[in-house]
């Protein structure tokens, strides 16, 4: 029995890997696949700490650049994005059927979604290092090694999140054009927190909602090396609210591909 | 007078396409309203620096920047439809009918031009909901919505040269983050004297950035008929070049087909 259940797991990593190749194939054939997923969060990342960045001037507002501040907030927008881009390929892929070979065949269903899931993660890593040599070359602090491997690991399970997210809208709407969706959420979520200023600098509505925004603490946590030192109290908040958010929406996923399989 | 109704009823057809199709109207009316109020709660205590005009709110200086970005992905989507027609057949339809050939993309620019007004109303009824107040009262609100359609008008042309060039909604797609560039380096999110180097020396020169301002004059202070013709100068050079572009693109496509 434990035989044939060690068998079994072998073939579901082998699934999980060929999804994976799968995914990293379209990048080298389909040139510029990355593109959007780099270019938007790039783009952002300059234009803000370019208007921005006399922010930096504000008292209360104390890190050496506003690079330094924004840019963990800069990767995990290109996470976001990633992940809602596996949304959007898994929707292609049902547009055109190819969704439901995979479902023919007797790849247990968690299987395919994780394939999916761990491709996002993995290519997060693609926009988080654009990102991170171009915020380096304009002025943002180097992390540390430490400060570098919390950032990409939270990067990467951030794409996570935001691939679940995608799955789950993919498998309920079964069109691209459920594309807008998947991003606009990821982005509000990223961005509905203490992306632009310190707590205590935010004005309005967004000071009530940034305080009881999970992905707060995963953004204070991401920034931990490029604004200051890495503690343990700054980062198991971001990976309770991780997990609270992988746990829900890969819930949510799994229920909708039961839902789409039968 | 029959081409006058042609472009009524295309410029009719496009806003109800894209009323229709959500995917074309988020972004116009989504995504500035949802970068706005971020922005405004992210960035609000910039009004405390050394150098900010005096404003009643953030949000009175970023009501400007929001209609003009709202505007710029009016434009971008009218090329979105005008190449969405290419590739589907119905703009060479038009041209086999008897109607001037230009009216086709002015019926296009049309729609992106009451596509202007209505971001315009749209931002300016959310600016009065959270408490802005129109310094120029009435005649600066009707300023300000004239302004925006007369730059949703002008954009619209650069969204057509690059649709009539390309024939591709996903090229003209893919022109999408260049919105943010123009905007980035305007004053359409922060005074321009407070900007970093170098977007604050090319928003001196962005035409971008005189629009904004001609936007945002009757909302913070009192009306100042500099920045207006400014406003409208950098609308016309944009209008020219788009509609320049659009004349060269239009030639080249009824010639190569």
């Amino acid at each position: 029995m434990g035989g044939a259940g060690s068998v079994a797991l072998t073939a579901d990593l082998q699934t999980i890997g060929a999804m994976m190749r799968r995914s990293a194939n379209e990048l080298i054939r389909v040139p510029g696949a990355a593109i959007p997923g780099v270019l938007a969060p790039t783009i952002f990342f300059l234009g803000l700490t370019a208007a921005f960045g006399s922010l930096i001037e504000l008292r209360g507002f104390d890190v050496s650049s506003y690079q330094s501040f924004l840019i963990p907030v800069s990767m995990l927008q290109g996470a976001g994005f990633t992940g809602a881009a596996a949304g959007v390929n898994l929707a292609r892929d049902i547009e055109i059927g190819l969704f439901d070979r995979f479902l023919a065949s007797p790849a247990p269903r968690w299987v395919l979604i994780a394939g999916v899931v761990l491709s996002a993660s993995v290519r997060s890593l693609i926009p988080a290092s654009v990102l991170l040599v171009v915020a380096l070359i304009v002025g943002a602090d180097f992390p540390g090694l430490g400060g570098l491997l919390l950032a990409f690991f939270l990067v990467m399970w951030m794409a996570i999140v935001a691939a679940c997210w995608g799955v789950t809208l993919a498998l309920r709407f079964k069109t691209q054009a459920a594309a807008p969706l998947m991003q606009a959420v990821m982005l509000a979520l990223i961005l509905c927190t203490t992306a632009y200023a310190p707590q205590e600098l935010l004005t309005g509505w967004l000071y009530t909602v940034a305080e009881i925004n999970p992905i707060t603490q995963v953004v204070e946590a991401a920034r931990q090396g490029f604004t200051g030192t890495i503690t343990w109290a700054g980062t198991w908040p971001a990976l309770v609210a991780l997990l609270g958010f992988t746990v829900v929406l890969g819930g949510f996923a799994l229920r909708g591909m039961r839902r789409t399989a039968y | 007078m029959n081409t006058v109704r042609v472009v009524v009823a295309l410029g009719r057809r496009s806003v109800l396409q894209t009323f229709r199709r959500p995917q074309l109207l988020a972004p116009l009316i989504v995504f500035p309203t949802l970068l706005l109020a971020i922005q405004t709660g992210g960035a609000g205590a910039a009004v405390n620096l050394p150098g900010f005009p005096p404003v009643d709110s953030f949000l009175s200086f970023m009501l400007a920047g929001a209609m003009i970005q709202s505007t710029l992905l009016a434009g971008n989507a009218a090329g979105i439809a005008l190449a969405v027609d290419i590739e589907m057949g119905f703009t060479d339809r038009l041209l086999a009918a008897p109607i001037p050939r230009w009216s086709i993309v002015v019926g296009r620019l049309a729609g992106a031009a009451a596509l202007g007004t209505f971001s315009a109303v749209w931002f300016l009824a959310i600016g009065l909901i959270f408490g802005v107040e129109i310094a120029e009262g009435i005649p600066g609100v009707l300023l300000m919505i004239a302004v925006t359609t007369l730059s949703a008008l002008a954009f619209g042309t650069l969204g057509a040269a690059i649709a009539l060039r390309s024939g591709s909604a996903s090229v003209v797609q893919g022109m999408f983050p260049l919105v943010f560039v123009i905007l980035f380096l305007s004053s359409a999110f922060f005074p321009q004297e407070l900007l970093q180097e170098p977007a604050k020396t090319i928003a001196q020169f962005n035409p971008a950035s005189f629009i904004v301002d001609a936007v945002r004059d009757p909302v913070i202070s009192a009306f100042s008929s500099e920045d207006l013709w400014k406003g409208l100068a950098g609308i016309a050079l944009v209008g020219f070049v788009g509609s320049v572009l659009s004349a060269g693109a239009l030639k080249r496509r009824l010639r190569t087909g």
